[in-house]
């Protein structure tokens, strides 16, 4: 069911995540800016921002969801210690970044074109035009957990210049919105096809950094995990280069 | 462990200001979903202090907060140095998710900062941070820190209030969620230095098995704790 595609091409404008479908072309339709496309060749009049995020899956067994990829001046993906927002709680149960991406804070975005499999990357290009962000935001789902997600929470852009990158490698976060059971019913990813989202709030109700999965092999006996499935941070490899 | 601005400020360390008294404020933050701090003892001390280092012994001072959260000897050890302390921010335990701040002062050669603090419920667990190098540039300096094992109890993973030095066992649960009955993890502790802590193994049966600590609950990952010091 899973299906993987790689692709370098950049990308954006705001659509709605599908979580495992493949997404064909880039599309700059419904676009929350007014640029065409990253690179344009010689616009004649604005400014464009243009960031590249690149990221690495460093775990053995852990698809990531399309990364949600945000530039914003204010506000933050989530605050460790607080209750996730719904947005969040989306992206963090089934992989469902529309929200994320379509959050008031948002004053661009790009979705990642699918899903990451272990060990792949992925190039996720973001362009503001006129005005320079403050901010960049992103986020992605390890599908074979329960709520676990990885990403940068309201990284500062003011001092990256054109040319430069800031690399770092990124912990997993528990959303804290369900109950980390490990069973086949709960976990949406290719080990179990089970439910993504619900709207239930089963479990401690704020986010922390996660725990890690315990797995069937490690004790805990209804878990449809496997050691291979179990994970350390840090969880990607995300690189962010200013490219204008 | 990551460090902002740390050459600038080991540059600036060598110059005539970094000796001086400094205003601090360090805030703790709890990473973990599951894992409560015992009062925590944040010290602003100089070149001559160590509260532990990776890779030797604990002090008998330092095994006293590891296995039973009692900073008390190690507060007696740092006043005798002269240190600044900040024992007990949070005013007893620290929850998942909750952060505390201290306001520091820092006497002229006070330039390194150290925090210990349990993790409960752990047989010698703790978060710390070993002589951090405080900048003498104002600004805002955030890292995370990891969970360490005293290395000077076996972790068996039984609460049983065993919270005295010396005394196998786990003092408490606070989140009120372990098991009981479990026969114990372990008798052996191999490495008896300070180091990495290896994690909680936890398992799924609240009333027997190994542990009696809640394999979907009580475990972490690194890092355990973030801690943002601002120099003012």
């Amino acid at each position: 069911m899973t299906i993987f595609y790689k692709n370098q091409l950049a990308r954006k404008g705001i659509w709605p995540a599908l979580g495992f479908t493949v997404l064909l072309s880039a599309c700059g339709g419904g676009s929350s800016n007014s640029s065409p496309e990253p690179v344009p060749p010689t616009p004649p009049a604005p400014v464009t921002y243009t960031y590249e995020v690149s990221l690495t899956n460093l775990t053995h067994a852990q698809p990531l969801s399309p990364v949600a990829v945000i530039l914003h001046n204010d506000g933050a993906l989530f605050e460790l210690g607080a209750s996730a927002t719904v947005a969040m709680e989306n992206l963090a149960e089934s992989g469902d970044n529309s929200q994320v991406l379509a959050q008031d804070m948002v004053l661009a975005s790009a979705s990642g074109a699918g899903v990451i499999m272990p060990g792949m990357s992925e190039t996720v290009s973001v362009s503001l035009v006129d005005t320079k962000p403050m901010m960049l935001s992103t986020a992605t789902m390890l599908v074979n957990t329960n709520d676990a997600f990885s990403g940068i929470n309201a990284m500062s852009l003011e001092t990256l210049a054109v040319g430069e990158s800031i690399s770092l490698r990124t912990s997993s976060y528990d959303s804290g919105t369900e109950k980390n059971s490990e069973t086949m019913a709960t976990i949406p990813g290719p080990a179990a096809g089970g439910e993504g989202f619900n709207a239930e709030r089963d479990d401690v109700n704020f986010i922390a950094m996660h725990s890690g999965v315990i797995s069937s092999d490690d004790g805990l006996m209804q878990s449809v995990l496997t050691q291979a499935h179990r994970f350390d941070n840090p969880t990607l490899a995300i690189s962010v280069t200013r490219v204008e | 462990m990551k460090f902002f601005k740390a050459a600038s400020a080991i540059a600036l360390a060598l110059s005539s200001s970094a000796l001086m008294a400094q205003e601090l404020d360090v805030k703790f933050t709890n990473l973990t979903q599951g894992i409560y701090y015992t009062p925590i003892l944040m010290s602003a001390h100089n070149d001559t202090m160590s509260l532990f280092s990776a890779g030797t012994a604990a002090t008998p001072e330092l095994q006293m907060m590891a296995e039973g959260g009692d900073i008390s000897g190690l507060v007696t050890l740092l006043e005798a140095a002269n240190a600044n302390n900040a024992a007990n921010p949070a005013s007893g335990l620290l929850a998942p998710g909750q952060s505390t701040t201290a306001m520091l002062s820092t006497d002229e050669g006070n330039t390194y900062l150290s925090i210990v603090t349990m993790l409960l419920p752990t047989n010698d667990g703790f978060a710390g941070l070993s002589r951090w190098k405080i900048p003498s540039e104002a600004g805002s300096y955030t890292f995370n820190i990891n969970a360490y094992d005293a290395g000077t109890e076996a972790n068996n993973e039984v609460i049983n209030g065993g919270g005295a030095p010396g005394v196998l066992g786990i003092p408490a649960a606070p989140g009120m969620d372990a098991g009981t009955g479990g026969t114990g993890v372990t008798t052996e502790e191999s490495n008896t230095t300070v180091h990495i802590h290896r994690g909680s193994l936890g398992d799924d049966n609240l009333t027997a098995g190994k542990s009696d600590l809640d394999n979907t609950v009580h475990r972490w990952l690194n890092p355990v704790a973030r801690v943002t010091v601002t120099v003012k």
